[in-house]
């Protein structure tokens, strides 16, 4: 109980330091940036709960991203719905298709199952291409609502991801930490076991598809107003499946820090290559990094730190 | 007589057009040593398979403790009272050893307890792993690893112990160790199936045999009848 209490007066510290930076008015870049860096611990931790925790590989985070951006499109296209209606009903959507997909998916095993989500991704953007209403292939302006608090937009969504990502991240620690937790790294350890010992492998797989689908959608739903103009491209892109993918095993699968760590470290590398350097070059820098981990640290920095602390 | 706490009826398992088991009828008292004996490919894992529920059969029924359990899955069956352990070990390698134990425990062992519980120490004292409760499953033994699948089937607190070939590879004084374990577990009212290749474990072990031979049950007896049983002589060594 008093780890509990801890764990709330951290997650409140954090929120009420970002509201903080956000009244500081420093430069705006700052907050640009940030809001990408937070909305990839979102993702990163949304991710774990089904790759990290359960072993399932999920190559089609751009598809549950996406469907969490255009949930909010159509409903400020039909009723200029508020941000927070905006981001549960992104959250819901995406968390209906991770279970629809789970069920469908889920007895696929490993590389397989990986493919289906890559496949998905695939077939919901060619959807979203043909769909005029939300814009089609050419995209859509969206209006941002006037008179933010912070004075900026951008400000104002990045607190909104602050929160987001201490939220995602209370999940994903209580899952860990829970009999759920349990149950699913013994799924990942070794599926026929797990089932004869009385674990329900199927609803377990299906609750962690469930949450994570709706953590990614929830990353999603802010993303209409972020960039304010949305394009099935942008929306689907390669990034966020590598990113998902990379930013944990780079920090370390296992325990709800790592993707955040990874989340923090490689999506900061990315922002300052994009000013510094050129934009391509995100993609390369998440590719020399994760073929780096792989090789030296597979357990990602939390498994080298806890290498190294064992000698 | 005791009421037979597992009646399997008329199972039959295909694979494709091959028959894994055909027609497969056998029962199980309460607090039996059974034996199920048969040589390689004869379906005895199959049955194992239908029994604890990672398989499903084509046909037949399965009752266990009066109970249709046909169709339940897996994680069902255990929580009613089937444990197994695996053949090849499954241990869940990224746990300790009493983290193992504490995934049936918590999932199965109606205790709403976990791996720190005293349950767990009581089990692995018993099975001779407390030495090793810290330990990864990486860092056992052979031994220690079948040891591992016994003591995580018993965390299930099982009325039926289903141990899948639990002393292959082991020398004969592991095998020993392993018999004399099966044995304490059995008097302490635990139901349990044996299924093995060393003869002179199951013949030891068992109070009734039932040999399998591509996927037929071509015997059943006490362990004498079943030596001197043709059909089985034939099954083993051939014409």
């Amino acid at each position: 109980m008093r780890r509990t209490g801890v764990t709330l007066v951290v997650a409140v510290a954090v929120v009420a330091a970002g509201i903080a930076l956000a009244g500081l008015r420093v430069n705006p870049y700052v907050y640009f940036a940030g809001y990408v860096i937070l909305q990839y611990v979102v993702i990163a931790t949304a991710w774990n709960i089904l790759g990290g925790y359960a072993g399932y590989v999920n190559f089609g985070t751009p598809a549950f991203f996406a469907m969490g951006a255009y949930t909010a499109v159509v409903l400020i296209q039909s009723m200029k719905a508020p941000l927070p209606v905006l981001i549960l009903a992104g959250g819901l959507v995406s968390a209906l298709l991770g279970l629809g997909i789970g069920y469908l998916t889920l007895r696929l095993r490993g590389t397989f199952f990986s493919i289906a989500t890559l496949a998905l991704s695939v077939v919901l953007q060619t959807v979203i291409i043909n769909w005029e209403y939300v814009g089609g292939s050419r995209g859509l302006s969206v209006i941002r609502p006037s008179e933010p608090p912070f004075g900026s937009y951008v400000t104002f969504l990045f607190t909104v991801m602050v929160g987001l990502a201490v939220i995602a991240v209370l999940v994903a620690r209580f899952i860990e930490q829970s009999w759920i937790g349990r149950g699913l790294a013994a799924l990942r350890d070794n599926e026929e076991a797990a089932e004869c010992m009385g674990v329900p492998t199927l609803r377990l797989k299906l609750f962690a598809t469930t949450v994570s689908g709706f953590l990614l959608g929830v990353a999603g739903a802010p993303f209409p107003y972020y960039v304010t103009f949305v394009e099935p491209n942008s929306a689907f892109a390669l990034d966020y499946a590598v990113n998902a993918l990379a930013m944990p095993m780079i920090g370390g699968t296992t325990s709800w820090v790592g993707p955040v760590l990874g989340a923090v470290l490689l999506g900061s590398a990315q922002q300052l290559a994009t000013v510094t350097i050129s934009s391509e070059l995100n993609l390369l820098i998440v590719g020399v990094v994760l073929v780096a981990f792989v090789v030296v640290a597979p357990e990602g920095i939390l498994g080298l730190v806890r290498r190294l602390r064992r000698r | 007589m005791a009421a037979a706490l597992l009646e399997v009826q008329g199972v039959v398992k295909r694979f494709g057009g091959f028959t894994a088991l055909n027609r497969v009828t056998l029962q199980v008292k309460a607090g039996e040593r059974f034996g199920l004996i048969g040589p390689n490919g004869s379906g005895k894992t199959t049955l194992i398979n239908c029994i604890s529920g990672s398989l499903h059969a084509d046909e037949g029924r399965i009752l266990f403790d009066g109970r249709d359990v046909t169709t339940l899955s897996a994680h069902r069956r255990t929580r009613l009272g089937i444990a197994r352990s695996f053949q090849i070990p499954k241990p869940f390698t990224s746990m300790t050893v009493r983290e193992n134990l504490g995934i049936p425990l918590e999932y199965a062992g109606h205790a709403r307890a976990h791996a720190e519980a005293a349950e767990v120490t009581d089990i692995l004292r018993d099975i001779g792993l407390d030495a090793k409760a810290h330990l990864r499953p990486a860092g056992l033994t052979q031994i220690e690893m079948r040891k591992l699948e016994l003591a995580r089937a018993m965390a299930a607190r099982p009325k039926l112990l289903i141990s899948d070939e639990a002393m292959a590879g082991l020398s004969s004084a592991e095998v020993d160790d392993i018999l004399a374990i099966l044995f304490r577990l059995n008097a302490q009212g635990i139901t349990i199936i044996m299924i093995e290749h060393i003869m002179r474990a199951v013949m030891r072990f068992s109070e009734r045999i039932v040999v399998l031979d591509a996927g037929e049950r071509i015997a059943e007896g006490p362990p004498d009848a079943i030596v001197r049983n043709p059909a089985v002589e034939k099954a083993y060594l051939g014409e």
